[in-house]
């Protein structure tokens, strides 16, 4: 008999992707507001959660306008790219044991794949929009997005050698002893630093820099191809914070003595509330560095990092095998 | 010998005697005691460059129209007048240099090779009064549009709308419009490619999320990296000066609320000291001491909008509100006592608008006491943090020197270790009874003038403090026959006060005729309003003298060989308010 499972999971996703994506609009806001002593969008629906519904009637009813000095296939086709390549990424997202669309056994790999192609929306974008602003903006995230790819994936490599597997499922496995929060701190602390990069979130929103290049890559985007862009960012804030519950904070799996208390996923959702949370901290707290800034901690400071991370873990590896 | 020596009020003006010839030389008194030189238009490259050793800057540069005016006995004819005022930090003293015109012949030598910030000066001059300049490398119009026809001071160029013919914004007039603002690269002497590779040419502003107002600066690109730039003002002009001619004295002070428009009534505050100046009033002790209060206020309120938006332009998100939050506690204060928040206009010739409510003590010590612990909170938040320094440390560094050449003032100049301010050099309205300090610090980069802004906040808090401890009674006007409104007590007990309110207030008060200036230290440098009253209700000839514009001119001077986020960083650091650059 077919197997319906994942034909609704992947609905489901797509559903709560976009469901969740703008919620999160109107959370993210809520929560600044809280942080910086005012209210944020607190009229609309009990708590203000109306925010989101009323933004998006407004995002509907602009006008759908593609500027006449720019490249109108690409323009139009890049706010797609992102949202496309950021909900395949959730493919391999596994929500709870069983719950996933797909489990590849190159899954860590096909996500990294994901991420990477949504660089192609926010540089076809900047360069389609035929503007000076949109062009710089697109050329900071394409050194941005390319630097940082390098150690997004190596950075993870730690957690693949103790796992033994590129399957997220085995990853989530292989931490039903310790996570690998405690054990690969290192490989972490970069991968959330590459992660906020890669979507490119303040405080490494360069290439959209509103205080230097008003909108940059976006500027010229309004309505609904705005909103695309939007979604993808926001997607690709719960895929980071879903990949890094993942990899490091033991999944599906709460803590051992207390993981009969809720169910898996109760569990998972309830750590990547905590991840977003924390991306939103960051937000309010920390300025942005200036482009060169960020490239230099990324070759000089973050590279080292992930190469010792390696070499140390394989090390330790190796000794254990040994010694057993 | 002998005569100079008597005439000289000072060593530098006797040797311009001995070198020129004390013939060469008319003076002219003016009531603020500034030392008021003509002399003819030949001479003028040559007694300037005399005098550049021994002036630091030039203070400012403005022309008169002197057509219309009749209370000039003695001095020389002129249809027109092009004044120097420079300043000596060393001496503390002011010279003024005046140059009359012929109608039919309205030209001068450029100064820009003496001082080089007379470059602007010198555009204004051209752009309001139609004064040429020969051998200025870009004398275009600054402040109006490319396309105004006339030169807008002039006493017979129409002060209203309701003059002129009715405005129409035809499709031909909109598009003529806009190639006029055309970023045109050649004109300023721009390369617009190299060998291999060709600049882009960034227009930035004047919308823009950080040029603070409408300000334009045109950049030549080389990636990031700033070649070369040209700021563009102009877009917020509101012909202030031009609005004094028609305004009595009194009833200009709302407008000067709105010049530098987070200053409130530190802009009442030069103007009106002018005011008093030519009219001789003393003002009693009270007011000049609500004066100062209010004015260090006003101080603390423009300094945490500088704060807050610094921190912002550099990335923060939050300290902003914060900053914002306490600028709201002192609008609650500023609220109580004038009944106005930015834009109080409550300063009256003569003194201030009413007395202090009940209770204000309470309002300003709460304030008081609260605020340091707060700006420790935002030092660790903001100042303290890694990625600001290595935004701010550094960047837009310029010198003491080239800070004088440029006529920069304020906490700008005192980040490069001079420590000029003008409530200690020249104590005015009172401030000469405080005890405070000047702080000062030695890189002159965006980090320091951030700090030294904070520091000032600090030394602001602790003048208020002596205000409220030591408030003298008194009244708040002064009984001068020129306070407006005058004190209104006896109005309806006696025909001759009756008939005196009634006059000052519906026709104004008449000024008699001179000429002063005098210098405050406003929230973001040095301002004055140079007034020329002849001897009636208005002031004939208001020049405002901000320290927003040669701020500005400096910018390309101290961006060369940076990238677009330093040049925000260094935007935010200046401080300045367009409406304050194009008055």
């Amino acid at each position: 008999m077919f197997d319906w499972g994942p034909i609704l999971l992947a609905l489901a996703i797509l559903v709560g992707g976009v469901a969740g994506a703008a919620v999160l609009t109107w959370w993210e806001r809520r929560l600044l507001g809280f942080w910086q002593d005012r209210h944020g969008p607190n009229r609309i629906g009990p708590w203000g959660i109306g925010q989101v519904a009323a933004d998006m009637i407004k995002l509907l009813l602009k006008d759908d306008w593609v500027p006449p000095f720019a490249d109108r296939m690409v323009f139009i086709f890049a706010p797609t790219a992102i949202v496309v390549a950021m909900m395949m990424g959730f493919a391999v997202v596994p929500f709870a044991p069983g719950m996933q669309i797909i489990d590849v056994n190159i899954g860590l790999l096909f996500f990294l794949g994901m991420t990477s192609l949504a660089v192609y929306s926010v540089l076809l974008g900047g360069l389609a929009s035929n503007n000076k602003y949109a062009l710089l903006g697109g050329l900071r995230s394409a050194s941005q997005m390319v630097s940082y790819e390098v150690f997004m994936g190596l950075s993870l490599m730690g957690v693949v050698m103790m796992s033994g597997s590129f399957s997220l499922v085995d990853i989530v496995a292989a931490q039903r002893d310790v996570w690998f929060c405690f054990s690969q701190a290192l490989g972490l602390l970069v991968f959330v630093v590459a992660g906020i990069a890669e979507s490119h979130r303040l405080p490494f929103d360069l290439p959209e820099a509103e205080h230097e290049l008003t909108a940059g890559f976006h500027t010229e985007y309004g309505g609904m191809k705005f909103a695309m862009f939007m979604l993808g960012e926001y997607l690709g804030l719960m895929l980071i914070s879903c990949m890094i519950v993942t990899l490091f904070f033991g999944g599906w799996m709460g803590p051992a003595a207390i993981a009969h208390w809720l169910p898996p996923l109760v569990w998972f959702g309830i750590k990547v509330c905590f991840v977003i949370n924390f991306f939103v901290l960051l937000r309010a707290a920390i300025p942005r560095p200036r482009y060169d800034q960020l490239m230099s901690l990324g070759w000089k400071v973050m590279l080292p990092i992930t190469l010792v991370n390696l070499v140390v873990t394989g090390g330790i590896l190796l000794w254990l095998e040994e010694a057993v | 010998m002998q005569a100079a020596a008597t005439r000289a009020a000072s060593t530098v003006e006797e040797r311009l005697y001995r070198e020129f010839g004390e013939a060469l030389f008319v003076d002219q008194p003016c009531a603020d005691g500034v030392r008021t030189l003509w002399i003819s238009r030949d001479n003028l490259t040559a007694v300037l460059t005399f005098l550049r050793p021994h002036f630091c800057m030039l203070y400012d540069l403005f022309a008169i129209d002197e057509r219309t005016r009749e209370h000039r006995a003695g001095q020389p004819a002129a249809d027109f007048t092009v004044v120097y005022q420079l300043l000596s930090m060393r001496r503390n003293e002011d010279l003024r240099i005046k140059i009359g015109l012929a109608e039919s012949d309205l030209n001068l030598p450029t100064s820009i090779a003496i001082w080089p910030n007379a470059n602007w000066y010198e555009r204004e001059a051209w752009d309001m009064f139609g004064i040429t300049f020969e051998g200025h490398p870009n004398l275009y119009r600054i402040l109006l549009p490319p396309t105004w026809e006339g030169h807008a001071l002039r006493k017979d160029h129409p002060a209203r709308a309701t003059e002129m013919a009715p405005f129409e914004m035809g499709p031909e007039r909109v598009a003529r419009e806009q190639e006029a603002l055309r970023f045109r690269p050649e004109e300023w002497g721009m390369q617009t490619a190299t060998e291999d590779h060709e600049y882009m040419f960034l227009n930035l502003g004047p919308n823009h999320p950080s040029v603070h107002g409408v300000f334009r600066i045109a950049l030549q690109l080389d990636g990031e990296v700033i070649v070369d730039s040209v700021p563009d003002i102009g877009y917020h002009h509101r012909g202030a000066e031009k609005m004094a001619e028609r305004q009595t004295w009194h009833t200009y002070i709302p407008y000067t609320d709105r010049i530098d428009y987070l200053g409130g009534v530190m802009n009442n505050l030069a103007y009106i000291q002018s005011v008093e100046i030519l009219a001789g009033i003393e003002v009693p002790e009270r007011a000049k001491i609500i004066r100062i209060m209010l004015a260090e206020l006003f101080r603390i309120a423009s300094h945490l909008v500088f704060y807050g938006t610094f921190v912002q332009d550099v990335g923060q998100m939050s300290p902003v509100f914060y900053m914002f939050a306490d600028r709201e506690r002192l609008f609650g204060i500023i609220e109580a006592i004038t009944g106005g928040r930015m834009h109080p206009a409550w300063f009256r010739i003569g003194g201030v608008s009413q007395d202090l409510p009940n209770g204000w003590q309470h309002m300003v010590r709460e304030f008081i006491d609260g605020m340091p612990a707060r700006l420790d909170h935002y030092d660790k938040m903001a100042m303290q943090n890694k990625i600001l320094k290595d935004r701010t440390v550094g960047i837009g560094v310029y010198t003491e020197r080239e800070a004088l050449d440029w006529g920069i003032t304020g906490p700008g100049l005192r980040a490069t270790g001079n420590d000029w301010d003008v409530r200690k050099k020249r104590p005015y309205g009172g401030y000469d009874q405080f005890d405070f300090e000047v702080p000062t610090s030695n890189n002159g980069d965006c980090y320091e003038r951030a700090e030294l802004r904070i520091e000032e906040i600090r030394q602001s808090l602790k003048i208020i403090r002596q205000c409220v401890d030591n408030m003298p009674s008194g009244p708040y006007k002064s009984a001068h026959a020129a306070t407006t409104p005058p004190p209104k007590e006896r109005t309806m007990e006696d025909i001759e006060t009756l008939i005196h309110h009634f006059l000052n207030v519906s026709w104004g008060p008449v000024i008699p005729a001179g000429e002063a200036s005098v210098m405050i230290e406003a929230t973001k440098g040095i301002n004055s309003y140079h007034l020329i009253s002849d001897g009636g209700t208005n002031s004939y000839r208001t020049r405002i003298r901000t320290p927003s514009f040669p701020h500005l001119q400096q910018i390309p001077l101290i961006s060369r060989g940076l990238m677009i986020p330093d040049l925000i960083a260094i935007i935010a650091s200046i401080d300045f308010v367009m409406a304050d650059v194009d008055r």
